[in-house]
């Protein structure tokens, strides 16, 4: 008897019916595509885009040259040389992120001890030439005092889980 | 003036030809059309909107498209034998289009009015087959011999199919004469052949989705193994002349359908009492209908590509020689039958 049924099922192609009744409904659903350029999904607060490093209010740069991030970072992408400043602190005399091997994971803002290197929202940016792509401490830090206003609100939002 | 373009038109050749373009261009136009509907209504399914960019709603994008092919260089293998390979394409578009040669658009519209129109459709899409032979062959490419193996087998196959459904309409109209077909079926809905013949006109069209070569028949192209199959050595205007044969063909197979088993151009309100649509300008034979039901074939295909996963080889042998082939040969037994019972209104002996 099961295999009666069977037989007539597919002599009367019965699924590939249900298939296409399946289909058929999909065909006048709402669709879902966001229209990129003019429209965006929702971004959060935690979204790990293009690295930047952050000062304090007084002008003075965060990183105090831990290298805890060049140890986390498993794509091997943060290098850091350090030097001691004129007024006895150590500071960074160079902090590049190759944002070629950069996998944005963000363990290197979750090991940071004094939330100076952070990923901020910016994702739409591109390079010319490879060099564009690799970030020096110049570059991180100009990104960092354009976007401060940003860093700081996404950080105090966060702060709440931490 | 007028008179002078008349007197042109009436010398055969120029009449003819002129005959020819009216009939290829609107041909061309809905080939390109009908990838962007492709493109369309395959998104729409999948829940997203397809293309859009290119001019409004995107109407521009096929356009682009043909434009973009043509600007792209040719590129041939090294091994690859030059003149086969470009052959191959031509060998493919021109069979397609010589098909349409024979095709009625209405009782006079006719371009070739010959008695085995349906013989030569057959002979035509045949040979059809022979430009992706040569194709895979002219490639030196295994994946392109790989394909070609699959297409020629695939296709011989299901044409036996195709060919018998074909005998039950030839048996059902007493004619190979497409016009004639037609007019067979005339009298009202009830008339038409897909009503004895379902089984056959089901056979043929799925026969037809896989002599195209199209989802869930496409081994041929089998993305996963064999890369884009037969054509994957083709670039620039070849590649679309490929691609212009294979929807041609589809175009092709579905005003087939449509002539053979839909009763082409006659109105579904044939003969229709209710609310006087029978005497109404509805019931008038016309274009529209014919067309307007080649583009419910048409939907079809887009509409089984984007449902249904791609057979595997065997199932596809395994369907053609041992489903569709038998029961095609058990109906045309059924139509014999029916003739001798004289079943109204398809096998009346006198009509």
């Amino acid at each position: 008897m099961k295999q009666l049924t069977q037989f007539f099922n597919s002599l009367f192609l019965a699924e590939l019916f249900k298939g296409l009744s399946v289909t058929g409904r999909y065909l006048f659903k709402k669709k879902i595509t966001v229209q990129y350029p003019e429209e965006k999904t929702p971004q959060s607060f935690r979204f790990r885009g293009l690295h930047a490093q952050r000062r304090y209010a007084n002008g003075e740069e965060r990183c105090i040259a831990c290298k805890l991030c060049e140890a986390v970072c498993p794509a091997l992408a943060i290098s850091i040389e350090s030097e001691e400043r004129e007024d006895g602190t150590r500071r960074t005399k160079s902090y590049d992120i190759d944002l070629t091997k950069c996998i944005f994971c963000g363990f290197c803002e979750e090991s940071c001890p004094v939330d100076s290197i952070v990923e901020t929202r910016i994702f739409e940016y591109h390079g010319e030439e490879k060099s564009d792509l690799y970030m020096t401490k110049e570059k991180l830090l100009a990104v960092g005092d354009k976007y401060e206003e940003q860093i700081a609100a996404d950080r105090a939002e966060d702060s709440v889980y931490r | 003036m007028v008179d002078l373009i008349l007197s042109i038109y009436e010398i055969p050749v120029i009449n003819i030809l002129v005959k020819i373009v009216v009939i290829l261009v609107p041909l061309l136009l809905t080939v390109a059309y009908f990838t962007y509907a492709e493109r369309k209504v395959i998104g729409y399914m999948q829940v997203r909107i397809g293309p859009n960019r290119v001019g409004p709603r995107g109407w521009l994008q096929p356009i682009a498209d043909a434009m973009k092919l043509m600007f792209k260089e040719i590129i041939f293998p090294s091994g690859a034998n030059k003149v086969l390979f470009t052959i191959a394409p031509t060998l493919a578009i021109s069979t397609a289009l010589a098909a349409w040669a024979v095709i009625p658009f209405g009782a006079e519209m006719v371009l070739a009015d010959i008695n085995v129109a349906l013989l030569y459709i057959l002979a035509m899409t045949s040979v059809g087959v022979y430009g992706v032979i040569l194709a895979g062959w002219a490639s030196n490419s295994k994946y392109a011999i790989m394909s070609t193996l699959r297409t020629a087998a695939q296709v011989v196959s299901y044409e036996i199919a195709m060919g018998f459904a074909l005998v039950g309409v030839v048996m059902a109209a007493r004619s190979l004469n497409i016009g004639d077909i037609v007019a067979g079926q005339s009298g009202s809905i009830w008339g038409w052949y897909m009503w004895p013949l379902l089984p056959l006109f089901v056979i043929y069209f799925i026969s037809g989705v896989a002599e195209t070569n199209r989802a869930p028949f496409d081994v041929a192209e089998g993305e996963s193994e064999i890369v884009a199959g037969f054509h994957v050595e083709y670039s620039g205007i070849l590649f679309a002349i490929f691609f212009l044969a294979e929807y041609a063909n589809m175009i092709l197979i579905s005003i087939i359908a449509a002539l053979l088993f839909m009763g082409g151009w006659l109105s579904p309100f044939q003969g229709v009492e209710f609310l006087g649509l029978g005497s109404s300008f509805l019931a008038a034979s016309s274009i529209v209908w014919l067309l307007s039901k080649t583009a419910i074939f048409m939907f079809l295909f887009l509409w089984f590509r984007a449902t249904f996963p791609r057979y595997r080889y065997d199932q596809i042998m395994r369907l053609g020689w041992k489903v569709f082939i038998p029961v095609t040969i058990v109906w045309i037994y059924v139509i014999g039958i029916m003739y001798y019972a004289e079943l109204a209104p398809w096998f009346l002996r006198d009509k």
